[in-house]
Order: C-alpha cells, then structure tokens, then sequence
C-alpha cells in the first residue's frame, strides 16, 4: 500500500514538472490524465504525454535515463543523443523533431523532449497486417536510401562517438561469452570465424545508427516514418548497419526474407546506392549479420542476468536467456549450412 | 508402483493456467502469465529429453575427441580445440556434432523457432531425431 502511494506521488511529481517545462518552453500545460509510462526497458523510460496549448493537443515523448540507470560503456548519453537525432534530421533521414533537451533545472533527469509520430513499431503486424501489404516489398528498398543517408553525415559534424570496428568488438564480446562461462563450441567456431575475415579498418569510419532493425521503426502504410533508439549509435563500418537489419531474429518468423522479414539483401542495396552510398557486396553483409547474430546471442544471455546479485529479473528477461540457442542455430546456418554437408 | 511423472504435474499446471487463469487476465499481466506458461512447457521439455541429448552429445565428443570423460570437460576441450584452429569446421564430423547439439538445444528451448522449423520440416530431420532418441 505505501508502495502504490509513493508512486503516485512520484507520478505527480512528474507530472507537475513536465507541466512547468511545457509552459516554460511556451507549449502550453500538460493535458491531465496524458502522461503515461511506455516501455520499462533496463536503462531508459518513454513516458507518452500531450501538450495542451493554442495550437491545441501535441502528442509528444519523453525519453530519460531511469534513476537508478546502471552506467553503459556501450550507450551514449541522452543529450547526445537528442543532438545525433537533430542533426539527422537536418540530414533528412526520417526522425521524431527533438522539442527540448533536458536541463538540471528542469529537475527530470537526463532526457529530451520529442514529437510523437502515430504508426507501427511491432514487427508481427508490419509484416501481416493488410494495411501494411503494399509498401510492404518496397521497405527493403527505402531501408537502404535511409541507411545511406545515415552514413553519408559528415563525422565532423557529429557529437564526440566512440569508435567500434570488427575487432575491437569481437574483443568485448569474447570478453562477455568468457564472463557468461564460455562452453559454447557454436560461439568459439564463430568467433574464429570472424577473427579470420576481419575487414579492414583503414577504411574511413562512418556514424553507425548501431540498432537498426524492427521495432526501431515507426512505419505508417507509406513507408518508415522515422528512425527510433539512437542510444548505441557510434563511428565504424557501414556495412554494420546493413548486415544488423538481416539477422534472423528480426525476421520474426518470415525467414526468407532477409531484411527484417520484408525484403531481399538486393533491394536494400539497391536502395543504398541508389542513394549514393558506397558499394557494399553481399559478403560484407553477411560477415556483419554473422557477428550480429553473436552479439544478439550475448545480448540474450545478459538479459537473465540481474544487473546487481539479489534483484529479482522479470520471467520475460529469463526466458530470452534461452534464445542463445536460436543464434546458435542462426549462427550454424551460416558457418555451416546443411545443404553443404 | 511407479511415481506419477514431474513432467505430466507440470503439464496440469501448464493446462491450468493457459486454460482456465490466462482468459480472465489482461495486458501485462496475461503477458507474462503466457511466458510463464512458455517457461513450464520448456521445464517440462528439458526434463523429458535433456538426459539423452546429454548421452548423444558425449558419445559423439568421445568419438571426436578421441578419449571418454565428463560431458563439460569435453565440451570445454572441445572449446579449446576450435579457438585454436586445431580443429575447423571443414571437419564434417565436427558439422554434424554441432548441428546434433545444437537442435537437441533447440528442441527444449524453442521448437517454433523458423529456423528450427526449416531445419526440421523439408529434410524429414524430425523423424531422423526421433529415430536417435528411440535408439537410446
């Protein structure tokens, strides 16, 4: 009971804050009753709210960090990702308008304010829903003109990233399997595998968005309306970006499919250049699906883990623990394909 | 007399909650009572072919590596043996152990899984495994 009164409390504290912010940047107030909680992801909050002011009700989102969000070396800070979104946007790739960036003064955290753009994030309706069956063969395409548009920033204009090529990820990851106990052959044949066909990293790095795939994307039955979760953006190679969006476990269930479930490596690379970005051949990508299906596994194998001994997980985290076998067999099918035996 | 099966207690429990409990809940909650649900069926599974999977898998790294010992010992050299190249996966022998492995894995944690299935489905694999398994 004092429990569900404390967060009550907190919620009108939040809510009379937000309000203040909003007259403070000439929104107007905060409509009563607007002001819900989205997603409980580890590190982040999405709260939903709307702004009542003379251009009448303005849907917007605000993303910050959770208080007792634990440091990521992975993760950017949500300022710098506020201004990465702003200067894609200016870029023209398809992003929510950031409204505000959020200050001490504004006593709600680390966060920014941004528009909220109506459509679909959930990738089982994006590719069976009927509403979404015309545009469904052209988002290979499109994906590919945005990525493009995406790596073509300027890195001189960027916020201060950090760089991650092949190697120096492979390191990490190697470093969590190890952490996690080791014992998985699959995952020792992959990471030799990788080590091997290391690409070059004398090749001028770009801004990577690092997550872009289903559930990333908002998509309205015209096509992707804009690009979501900047947070593991960094400089490395292109080719990342494009092999990450063909990992199978983003095709939920439409494995023929490479690109998310709806479309062919070759119309997400025709889009590329057709947008003017460089010419990336089907092994660069697979080389990146490859490592992206071992890094999902061990982002899988993390999730079963309570940040700090004693905290109690959730049974949804517990189970994605055991879809380490899913990459495995991801990963086999690539490494190893039966056709070939 | 024999004991009534873990397995078949956790079928009820399974049956109970997918078919008289989850209807009559809604959002978050009916979310994860339908993990949960997904959790005991996996429970249930792992009890049920674990062991023999476990069987086949040593008797495989026997013959690969070449001598008998604890299944996580050989698994671990097994470990060892591929990050040092000194064994590779031109070796068909080790293909097919890591597919074995890896489908009986798939077969406890996540049978619907598309790959799985397509692993499964076309080649007729399915009967294949039940085949190993009867052989136990």
């Amino acid at each position: 009971m004092r429990q569900s009164q404390s967060h009550q409390n907190d919620y009108a504290c939040l809510a009379d804050k937000l309000d203040a912010l909003l007259v403070r940047l000439g929104c107007g107030n905060l409509r009563q009753g607007s002001l819900q909680r989205l997603t409980g992801g580890a590190n982040k909050e999405t709260w939903a709210l709307e702004a009542v002011g003379s251009a009448g009700a303005v849907p917007l989102i605000m993303r910050r960090l959770s208080a007792d969000a634990l440091p990521s070396e992975r993760t950017i800070e949500p300022d710098c990702e506020a201004r990465l979104i702003r200067r894609a946007g200016e870029c023209d790739v398809p992003t929510p308008r950031v409204c505000h960036i959020l200050e001490p003064g504004d006593g709600l955290g680390a966060g920014f304010l941004s528009a909220r753009i109506e459509g679909e994030t959930l990738a089982r309706r994006i590719l069976r829903n009927p509403e979404f069956s015309k545009i469904r063969s052209k988002l290979s395409f499109q994906c590919g003109t945005i990525l493009a548009r995406i790596h073509a920033i300027p890195v001189a204009t960027l916020p201060q990233l950090k760089k991650q090529f092949a190697r120096s990820e492979l390191d990490e990851l190697y470093q969590s399997y190890r952490s996690f106990g080791g014992g998985s052959p699959v995952f020792e044949a992959a990471f030799r595998w990788l080590r091997d066909r290391a690409p070059d990293e004398a090749r001028m790095p770009r801004l990577v968005h690092g997550d872009f795939r289903n559930g990333n994307l908002i998509v309205g039955p015209e096509g992707v309306r804009a690009v979501l979760d900047w947070e593991l953006a960094h400089l490395g190679d292109p080719a990342e970006d494009l092999g990450w969006i063909t990992v199978n476990s983003w095709r939920f269930g439409m494995i023929d499919e490479p690109v998310g479930g709806f479309g062919s490596v070759e119309q997400m690379l025709e889009g590329y250049r057709f947008e003017g970005g460089e010419d990336i051949d089907v092994d660069r990508v697979l080389y990146w699906r490859t490592l992206g299906s071992l890094r999902w596994g061990l982002i899988c194998r993390a999730m079963a883990c309570p940040a700090q001994a004693g905290v109690r997980i959730t049974v949804e985290r517990a189970m994605i623990g055991r879809r380490i076998s899913e990459t495995e067999l991801d990963l086999l099918d690539i490494l190893a394909p039966e056709s070939a035996q | 007399m024999k004991h009534p099966p873990a397995t078949e207690l956790l079928a009820s429990v399974a049956h109970f909650l997918r078919d008289d409990l989850l209807p009559s809940l809604s959002g978050g909650r009916a979310f994860n009572l339908r993990v949960s649900i997904n959790a005991i069926d996996l429970v249930r599974r792992e009890i049920e072919q674990q062991a023999a999977a476990d069987k086949r898998e040593r008797r495989r790294l026997a013959k690969l590596l070449g001598r008998n010992d604890e299944l996580e010992v050989m698994r671990e050299e097994l470990c060892e043996q591929i990050a040092s190249g000194k064994i590779a996966l031109d070796h068909p022998e080790l293909r097919e152990h890591l597919r074995a492995t890896t489908m009986d894995r798939l077969a406890i944690d996540q049978p619907s899984y598309s790959a799985y299935l397509a692993a499964v489905a076309p080649s007729g694999a399915a009967d294949a495994t039940k085949k190993d398994a009867a052989e136990e």
